[in-house]
């Protein structure tokens, strides 16, 4: 083999190492990253693994929220018009948050079956769904109940 | 009557933009040179019809015309005035007008500065962007007509622009970050143009930097703008959050970096050209990837528009048209594009090469982060997303690499340098830049983080290599000044935006350091401490605007006992659409930011908020201001005016000659 060739070689293969490992990196720290979805009803069906971090999707039950009057900790329902998990979130909520709007929050279930959320978000206004939510009533067959039109949604830039 | 003209001239542009799309370009391909000079004037005739359509839908919205759908959903008769005239680009429909508008615009600025570039050259530049625009519009038309009326009834009043975007940063977010865009479409047709030549050389590469330059330099301020806008009005206190929608032009930009970079090699050394040609095929392919991503509804955001699966399987048709028909082009020409010269392994080709692969590697990690998703639902119909840990668990690592290479790249010389001679001019700046990255951060705090330590250490390496480099090329002058004169502009460019790279990096790092935030409750005449700093909540009381009511609070902030200001953060009720909204007040300065969000009232008149501390966050965006003046800076290079005469003065003699090969300077 001429030199240049090899050397033009040893540089591919440095590159392509240099890739791959990069590649394996990358994939791994996805893997460690992914956060699961679930709808209520597969919470309520025990299908979630104890002690998982995962993101929950649904509307908050009407007449559902309770604020302490002296502290910023709040518990409210979330549905998906068939099963119901409280969940429990201490600091200030989104600005769009409130009852009969679809909600995600992100956290872990503690032994009592409360849902502990480190994260809520409701960014969307009130006549539009995150895709998370909309498939939670879909996977219920409820997304027709509730306050949700079917059209006329405001896009949010 | 106004709306229909409107997209009468839609469809007159779109006429045009068929003509456009092949008259010139078969005349380029046949030499038939009557064909390629239809190519200026009808860029002209598209800008005019763009721009009237686009005039007249903003005059549709200043005069209240609720008639028309996407006014009636993205305005009212309460909207402040400046709202009006911006809410254009307030949903999807209008802000793709914006977008072929802007498509238009940098045509015109083509035909226009481009007097000197051959010909054929140009017809070809403008009829790849010809044929862009024939998607766009066939777009707009088929799914998406900002026009379209209300009938039989229209409306009295409507609907309001989301309050979230009743904001300044809306006013030059959105623009700035189309502009920059579709400016990597003009870099694309560039590429195309010399694909479809056979010819890509030295003068090429100097005729398409320029642009490439404009195009980076505008979108890293739109990107900029985007993140500071996102910091003070989404109100979560931090500048970036890896949301679907951020990460595509992020994506854009970083392989607009490498080819940028990628491009200087090109012209000074006649080589990397079909990697060059690939870079402005992906960069262009992310500004796609972006509108897809917005427009299509497929991903969660803060910014997703309206889903609507047509829109987005005809964005997707002409991403793959588009970018497929590139990638074509692309296999069947790169192997006429060979470049002549060899290089060393350490050289600053072999740096530059790292530095691009260092950027492509980061941004197919972004890409891979962002779809994932996406991917991941179609196969499994399982739900799930990618959090910010992964983006920083790959991004900063390579980004502290990528700073590494920065050093040396400008003082290591072309085709080959010694590791004995960078280790001469290196040494003492990496002995420096590890000093002070202890010291600094110890001296300040009184505590030692290896975070803090290895920023410093990387923004001073950054600072003192290109000091260093300065140094060199002054040396041997005269005196300074005449030193300095005999520097490149493009040199400066490099320097100034090496330097917003340095200042960013400290920014982005010690804020997430250093911030510290906390959620209250706080009754008037309370107090908290956070960060050095004592607020005190004095109390809240009832506002009124032209189309929100709410509630302002007011805080004393207090350093020891001096009272440094008062903050005043609001909610919002907007009337017309009955979402509340989040103000946060921020007393902005250059080491720190003091930023509060009201929460909501609990009892006894006392409000929940949460405030926060943040050291350096305005040197993030300080950085990105620099990088985009460091682009526009090294874009004004009088070589490539120079360029552009010899062209000229060459034209005149024979139509197409070969170029000499770029001269070798820095």
């Amino acid at each position: 083999m001429k030199p240049h060739r090899r050397k033009k070689l040893g540089s591919i293969l440095f590159i392509a190492l240099g890739l791959s490992v990069a590649a394996g990196l990358t994939l791994y720290a996805l893997k460690q990253n992914i956060n699961m979805f679930f709808t209520p009803s597969q919470v309520a069906g025990g299908e979630v693994p104890k002690g998982q971090h995962f993101r929950i999707g649904g509307m908050v039950k009407d007449g559902s929220i309770a604020r302490e009057d002296d502290s910023l900790s709040v518990n409210f329902v979330t549905t998906d018009f068939i099963s119901e998990v409280p969940i429990h979130y201490v600091g200030i909520l989104p600005d769009l948050f409130r009852e009969g709007q679809g909600i995600v929050a992100e956290g872990v279930v503690d032994t009592a079956g409360v849902f502990q959320a480190s994260k809520v978000l409701a960014k969307h206004d009130e006549n539009y769904m995150s895709p998370e939510v909309k498939a939670a009533l879909d996977a219920a067959g409820t997304s027709t109940e509730g306050s949700l039109p079917s059209e006329g949604y405001k896009p949010q830039y | 009557m106004l709306p229909e003209l409107g997209h009468f001239a839609l469809i007159l542009a779109l006429c045009l933009c068929v003509l456009l799309g092949t008259f010139p370009l078969y005349g380029a391909a046949t030499g038939n040179v009557r064909y390629m000079g239809l190519a200026r004037p009808l860029v002209a005739g598209v800008f005019v019809f763009i721009g009237l359509a686009y005039v007249l839908l903003t005059y549709s919205f200043a005069i209240d015309d609720f008639s028309v759908t996407y006014i009636q959903q993205h305005s009212n008769t309460l909207l402040p005035f400046r709202y009006k005239l911006t809410a254009v680009w307030g949903g999807h429909e209008g802000s793709f007008l914006l977008w072929t508008f802007m498509l238009a615009g940098w045509m015109l600025a083509v035909a226009v500065f481009s007097r000197s570039m051959p010909i054929e050259f140009v017809a070809r530049v403008l009829g790849v962007l010809g044929l862009l625009s024939v998607g766009y519009l066939l777009f707009m038309l088929a799914t998406s007509n900002p026009f379209d009326r209300i009938v039989p009834l229209p409306p009295t009043d409507g609907a309001d622009l989301n309050s979230a975007l009743q904001d300044f940063g809306f006013i030059v977010h959105p623009p700035t970050l189309y502009m920059g865009y579709v400016g990597f479409s003009v870099v694309f047709a560039f590429a195309m143009a010399a694909l479809l030549s056979g010819r890509l050389d030295a003068a090429w590469a100097r005729w398409c930097r320029p642009w490439a330059n404009v195009a980076w330099s505008i979108l890293t301020i739109g990107i900029a703008l985007g993140s500071w806008w996102a910091y003070y009005e989404l109100g979560w206190g931090g500048w970036w959050a890896w949301d679907p929608v951020e990460n595509p032009p992020l994506i854009t930009w970083l392989f607009g970096t490498a080819l940028i970079h990628s491009l200087a090699v090109t012209e000074k050394r006649g080589i990397f050209k079909s990697w060059t040609v690939m870079l402005a095929i992906l960069a262009f392919a992310g500004s796609l990837l972006g509108t897809f991503i917005t427009r299509s509804g497929l991903l969660t955001s803060v910014h997703a528009f309206a889903t609507d699966p047509e829109r987005g399987v005809f964005i997707l048709a002409i991403l793959t048209l588009s970018v497929g028909g590139a990638l074509l082009l692309f296999a069947v020409r790169a192997p006429l594009l060979r470049g002549r010269f060899g290089f060393g392994i350490l050289s600053r080709e072999m740096l530059l090469l790292v530095n691009n692969l260092i950027l492509v590697v980061s941004a197919a990690s972004v890409f891979l982060g962002t779809l994932f998703p996406m991917v991941y639902q179609a196969l499994t119909d399982d739900l799930i997303s990618i959090g910010p840990p992964y983006f920083n668990a790959i991004f900063v690592p390579l980004m502290a690499l990528l700073v590494l290479v920065l050093g040396v790249g400008p003082i290591s010389r072309w085709k080959k340098t010694s590791g004995r001679y960078l280790t001469t001019q290196l040494l003492w700046v990496g002995a420096l830049s590890l000093a002070l990255g202890i010291a600094l951060p110890l001296a300040v705090t009184l505590e030692f983080g290896l975070g803090p330590t290895l920023t410093v250490a990387l923004a001073s390496w950054i600072v003192l290599s290109s000091i260093k480099d300065a140094k060199n090329k002054l040396g041997n002058k005269k005196t300074l000044m005449a030193g300095l004169r005999a520097l490149p502009l493009s040199y400066y460019g490099m320097q100034l935006a090496h330097l917003g790279v340095a200042t960013m990096v400290v920014g982005a790092a010690l804020t997430s350091v250093y911030s510290t935030e906390k959620s209250v409750l706080l009754g008037p005449g309370e107090r908290m401490d956070l960060g050095g700093y004592e607020f005190e909540f004095i109390g809240a009381k009832p506002i009124t605007g032209p189309n929100f009511r709410g509630m302002e609070a007011t805080l004393e902030v207090y350093r020891g006992d001096e009272l440094l200001r008062e903050l005043h953060p609001e909610r919002r009720l907007y009337l017309a659409s009955g979402t509340p909204s989040t103000e946060m007040a921020i007393d902005a300065g250059f080491w720190r930011d003091l930023f509060v969000t009201l929460g909501e009232e609990k009892g006894a008149s006392a409000w929940s908020m949460t405030i926060y501390v943040k050291p350096f966050v305005r040197w993030v965006w300080l950085g990105a201001i620099f990088m985009c003046l460091g682009g526009i800076v090294a874009a004004g290079d009088k070589r490539y005016r120079r360029a552009l005469d010899k062209q000229a003065a060459q034209k005149q003699t024979a139509s197409i000659a070969p170029l000499e090969p770029a001269e070798g300077v820095s």
